[in-house]
């Protein structure tokens, strides 16, 4: 028999509780049809996408933005939708296969 | 002259609804949600008037229904708040998908119910259909004979329900006791607050210096474990429902446990009984006793957690015992109460088990009278002295 590693129910918290930040640890950017590309040269840094991203994937160093996180981001293009029409430093492109 | 049983006890004429808004009152928890729904509405009417007058810091909370009223309740319990409601009947219905949060979150919410009929057809009177439903919803059940038990239930489940860390519902039959004026002894504020202690939960939502998420989905990995927590927290709430009882007798000289025994201790045919009928039931013991017949009776306090062994003790030396159910289960077989009580004597008894009968009576508060209680108790004599059960289920006082 497989040894099972997980938890058991003396050592879970109480009460259907979870640590916050578990989700990172967790790749779920991989059944994206669309993907959105960033383009450095274009970017204003207004952080519309950071602040409109619902999955956390725009990647922020040093205050700035600096690309899109692939193992969390879904592709939903709010990020693209939501980047000033002036700038478009987002945009949409079909995921390869 | 009515006796206080204690030193400062305040003696009062208040009906169930409001001795249990009383309670609340004294108890003062952090957030109260509710919807009004007939018998229940006073206890959250009289409590908003207090909040309104000032007398009571709680934040109320008037909600649009009562699935709105307990998943309020969620909300403020998990976050970090001693939170209360109070509801009967379709109320209870209604909140009874939240009850099952409540209780797998393990959120010690504190209910006020008054037990009412479930539609259809429509009935605003007692019966225990209502809360029996929610048997199996991971909440600790807590029933009351008088006023002053639903006070002091209510104020002991506070208590219990905390360190349980899981939620409780203390009831009252509808209108037999909540609209009935009866003399209760109150204990002044500061001794409730002493006795409830200050509220520290162990890992509130508003802890934002160790932030967590409740209420995840949980599948065939760990939903099993986390279920069984609650089946653990239940069953280790028995010492808890006697450690609590066994400091309010300290405190407050008034006696509780898992049931109540009324002239058991010689007694060889017994009736089991929850709630306000118990009341009746108790003269009906004098009565038949002053003919000779060795009569008793067991009032069952506790419903959840079910105390099966000791319930089982107390009833295996009988000859013959009758449960009586304000509620069926529809089901083609016995009613709630009779089952847990045939399954416990099934389970523990060691040599010959009483022979048991099954009574529904009450239901949409029909009444029950002495001579229906005399009825049974006659039943149990010829029972004990050999006439064969043919009906298990019978009804009291149905055309």
């Amino acid at each position: 028999m497989v040894k099972d590693h997980k938890m058991g129910w003396k050592d879970l918290p109480e009460g259907d509780r979870l640590e916050a930040g578990t989700a990172a640890n967790f790749k779920t950017g991989d059944w994206r049809s669309e993907k959105p590309v960033w383009n450095k040269d274009k970017c204003i840094q207004c952080m519309i996408c950071w602040i409109d991203c619902p999955d956390s994937a725009i990647i922020i160093k040093d205050g700035k933005v600096a690309g899109i996180d692939y193992d969390h981001c879904k592709g939903c293009g709010i990020c693209a939708k939501e980047c000033p029409p002036k700038v478009r430093a987002i945009t949409m492109e079909k995921e390869k296969k | 002259m009515v006796q206080t049983t204690t030193k400062n006890g305040i003696i009062v004429a208040k009906t169930g609804n409001e001795i249990m808004a009383e309670a609340m009152r004294q108890i003062a928890p952090d957030v109260v949600a509710a919807y009004p729904i007939t018998p229940a509405t006073e206890i959250v009417q009289i409590f908003s008037q207090f909040v309104a007058d000032g007398l009571v810091p709680t934040e109320f909370v008037a909600v649009e229904s009562e699935h709105s009223a307990m998943s309020a309740c969620i909300g403020s319990s998990a976050a970090g708040a001693r939170t209360m409601t109070g509801t009967s009947s379709q109320g209870l219905a209604l909140m009874h998908e939240m009850l099952y949060i409540a209780a797998g979150l393990r959120l010690p919410i504190v209910v006020a119910l008054v037990n009412r009929a479930l539609s259809s057809p429509i009935n605003i009177h007692g019966d225990h259909s209502d809360t029996m439903g929610s048997r199996d919803a991971g909440w600790i059940q807590i029933y009351s004979e008088n006023s002053q038990e639903a006070y002091d239930n209510l104020i002991q489940a506070i208590r219990i329900a905390e360190k349980a860390k899981i939620p409780a519902m203390v009831t009252t039959d509808g209108f037999i006791i909540s609209h009935c004026m009866e003399v209760v002894e109150k204990i002044p504020d500061e001794d409730v607050k002493k006795f409830i202690g200050e509220y520290k939960p162990e890992r509130p939502l508003l802890d934002y210096k160790k932030p967590f998420s409740v209420g995840a989905i949980d599948l065939q990995d760990y939903y099993f474990e986390h279920r069984y927590q609650l089946i653990d927290a239940m069953e280790k709430a028995k010492p808890i429902v006697l450690e609590v009882a066994e400091d309010f007798k300290k405190e407050f000289n008034r006696e509780y446990g898992f049931y109540e025994k009324y002239k058991m201790d010689d007694a060889d045919i017994a009736i089991v009984v929850i709630g306000s009928a118990a009341g009746t039931a108790k003269v009906a013991v004098d009565d038949i006793r002053k003919k000779g017949v060795k009569a008793g009776l067991i009032k069952l306090r506790v419903f959840r957690p079910f105390p099966h062994k000791e319930l089982a003790q107390e009833l295996s030396n009988l000859k013959a015992v009758a449960v009586l159910d304000r509620c069926d289960s529809n089901s083609g077989a016995p009613a709630p109460l009779y089952l847990e009580v045939t399954s416990a004597l099934y389970t523990h008894c060691k040599s010959e088990c009483p022979k048991v009968i099954n009574y529904v009576y009450g239901l949409g508060g029909r009444d029950i009278d002495l001579h229906h209680i005399a009825y049974v108790y006659d039943m149990l004599g010829k029972i004990k002295t050999g006439t064969q059960i043919k009906k298990v289920v019978n009804y009291v006082n149905l055309r």
